[in-house]
């Protein structure tokens, strides 16, 4: 091909996407405000954790259709800037990626975000996005994954492939924020098993299909866990310099997944199991790990179930809500409430859709952990729509915990109230 | 096409051809009982209605309660007719700004009940939903989600019960009670056009009997030669005072909207 050729194709052809591509901008920008009912449990002479944060968000979207959508691209940044914690103080990429599709496949290659499973109280086999933790307590935020991700649609149902290159490292408080242990976790001193460190090339593959009223999800995993173990690292502990801090530890894991949800008139079952594997190198350094006194577990393969009910009350007491009901019991195969959240733990909860024009909503929860009468967390969540582009929120969080083993205990002084003013464009 | 409407059909072309007039006015319901006629002007009603294909369409939907104060929902749909069972759905929210993007996904059946999936963009997941919810408020309007399903025989038994004017429109007046027993309504009394077999005007009546809501259908447009479409629908409930005005801005027919095009994987990319 001639340079002239070149030139004349590649303007033809800039004219022909510029003539298709249509752009849209929305998203939202919002103010935060969340007191703490009770001073920090980790307060020291020079450390005190906050009493009170202000917030500013923003996630803006911007979609390029090109193609009438044959081909889309979508940058969505975020951003927090928080009163007192640093880290907290935080921006991501939570998607810049360009996706296509034919009649029975699909591409998206770039950040993205995905998610599996069907539970409500805790999210088991959802694995492929890293949690950003700082954002909220109940792990719901997530950070940004780079990925290709390969879906076919079949009559036997949708198999979907992942190849993950990067990784992102949990986000975790500062020393002056809520939500920490008593050690500070150092983000900057993350270590790894993998020796391509974050960018070890994680690999996911998932098929779903629905028969009938039963949704059905397989997943497995390989690659680097989301979850990071913490220990203390001997290269500080040695320093008697040096503050002790913990160091986020990211192992290689194998992961399997099942997911399940009957749809049956107005009782939805859910079910979510995993089986976490290790490799049997790290189970034995971390072994030598607590004999050293640098962490205080080891590390065990496990498996890991969430399994419940949600049922709705369509119009009840002569009103126009749907009001659900919802319980699901959470159990881990190590049941160690030292090391895990849902070792053994029972979720009662109920939801209630106003079905109003301001689309207001109520979600009431109590999680109590079953080894320990004295563990247990209260949520509210309300929100409601001021006008026709704000929305506020209302949520209450009241951690506590009697026993100071429990993993719980390290948040029982967290408790807080915070309302959220959202406005959307 | 069953037997009924093949004779009906036959018989009114011999009458049109030896009279020279439009084959539909030759109607007929002579020598029926109440519900025979019912039934037979709602085989009509679907009988016409038939091979519409798919078809996008762009609605505005105007919330007000009593006092007067609006409420806007912005929102696109296509729908893909499906043989001998009920149509498939795809509703995609464009305004409020905060729901923007979440979309909702209906199969909708005629012997069981109908599949739904809501696809909720902030989390990126798709949840399966109980279709239950029959009489539930739609987006906090006055429409119920079975004010908005495709029309099929089965849901209703039927029962003529006049002939009336509507807006100085020619109607049959039928009541249809609804044979699910999670609808909202123990009857409808519906007015079709005795030209075209559209619907005109709809009374709701409540579980307790009462009258609840009436909805008005006006500005019909027809499509492809043969399809008549309200471009607006108000619904007034009597008992709130509150009403919704949904009104379609664009409407397409047969725009090669397929299968695929409806599956709980692929709602993630509706936009």
């Amino acid at each position: 091909m001639t340079h002239k050729n070149l030139i004349l194709l590649s303007s033809f052809l800039l004219a022909q996407t510029a003539h298709a591509v249509e752009f849209e901008v929305s998203g939202y920008a919002g103010l935060e405000w969340r007191e703490y009912f009770e001073t920090g449990q980790f307060n020291t002479t020079d450390v005190s954790q906050a009493d009170r944060q202000y917030g500013i968000v923003a996630e803006p979207e911007m979609v390029w259709s090109l193609s009438e959508g044959e081909h889309t691209i979508v940058f969505k940044p975020f951003a927090r800037i928080d009163s007192d914690d640093q880290e907290r103080t935080h921006g991501d990429i939570r998607e810049l990626s360009w996706m296509t599709y034919g009649d029975d496949w699909e591409i998206t290659a770039g950040i993205s975000k995905v998610y599996w499973g069907v539970a409500e109280s805790q999210h088991l086999v959802d694995i492929i996005n890293q949690t950003d933790f700082v954002e909220a307590p109940d792990g719901e935020d997530k950070l940004g994954q780079p990925m290709v991700k390969l879906t076919l649609l079949r009559d036997w149902g949708t198999l979907t492939g992942f190849v993950l290159p990067g990784f992102r490292e949990r986000t975790f408080s500062g020393e002056e924020g809520r939500f920490r242990p008593a050690l500070v976790v150092d983000t900057d001193n993350a270590q790894y098993e993998a020796g391509e460190e974050d960018a070890h090339v994680d690999y996911a593959l998932r098929w779903s299909h629905t028969f009938e009223d039963y949704d059905v999800g397989l997943s497995w995993f390989q690659g680097t866990s989301r979850d990071p173990l913490l220990f203390v690292d001997p290269a500080l502990a040695a320093n008697p310099l040096a503050t002790v801090k913990l160091a986020p530890y990211y192992a290689q894991i194998n992961q399997i997944g099942v997911d399940l949800q009957a749809t049956l008139d107005s009782w939805l079952w859910k079910f979510e199991a995993i089986y976490r594997s290790y490799n049997e190198s790290l189970m034995d350094d971390f072994d030598q790990f607590e004999q050293l006194g640098l962490v205080s577990q080891s590390v065990d393969n496990y498996s890991a179930v969430t399994g419940g009910f949600e049922y709705t009350f369509y119009s009840p007491f002569e009103t126009i809500w749907d009001l659900g009901v919802l319980t699901e019991y959470q159990y881990d195969s190590r049941e160690d409430s030292q090391r895990v959240v849902g070792q053994n733990d029972l979720f009662v909860g109920s939801r209630i859709a106003f079905n109003d024009a301001e689309s207001s909503e109520l979600l009431l929860g109590f999680i109590q952990d079953l080894d320990n009468a004295g563990t247990q967390n209260i949520i509210l969540e309300m929100s409601t729509r001021l006008g026709s582009s704000v929305k506020f929120n209302f949520d209450v969080f009241i951690p506590m915990s009697d026993d100071d083993n429990n993993i719980s205990s390290q948040f029982k002084r967290d408790d807080y109230v915070q309302l959220g003013l959202n406005y959307y464009y | 096409m069953n037997v009924f409407v093949k004779l009906t059909a036959s018989f009114a072309a011999t009458v049109a051809l030896m009279s020279g007039v439009s084959a539909q006015a030759e109607f007929s319901l002579e020598g029926l009982s109440a519900e025979q006629q019912g039934l037979a002007i709602a085989k009509e009603r679907k009988a016409r209605d038939l091979g519409w294909g798919d078809s996008t369409s762009s609605v505005i939907m105007t919330l007000r309660n009593a006092q007067g104060e609006e409420s806007i929902r912005e929102m696109r749909m296509k729908s893909l007719e499906v043989a001998n069972d009920g149509d498939k759905g795809l509703t995609i929210f464009d305004t409020p700004k905060d729901v923007k993007g979440t979309a909702f996904l209906n199969f909708s059946h005629i012997e069981k009940s109908d599949d739904q999936w809501l696809y909720l963009p902030a989390l990126k997941r798709v949840k399966r939903i109980s279709s239950r919810n029959k009489s539930g408020p739609f987006m906090g309007s006055e429409f119920a989600y079975e004010d908005l399903s495709s029309f099929e025989i089965e849901k209703y038994s039927f029962k003529f019960l006049a002939e009336e004017k509507v807006n100085g429109i020619d109607c049959y007046k039928i009541e249809q009670i609804p044979t699910d027993k999670n609808s909202g309504y123990t009857r409808q009394v519906a007015w079709l056009d005795k030209e075209h077999f559209r619907g005109q005007k709809v009374d709701f009546y409540d579980r307790k009997k009462s009258l609840l809501k009436t909805l008005t259908l006006s500005d019909y447009k027809l499509y492809l030669g043969k399809y008549w479409r309200p471009m607006k629908m108000d619904m007034l409930n009597h008992q709130t005072e509150k009403s919704t005005e949904l009104n379609t801005l664009e409407l397409a027919f047969r725009t090669g909207l397929k299968d695929s095009d409806f599956n709980k994987a692929t709602l993630k990319r509706a936009r």
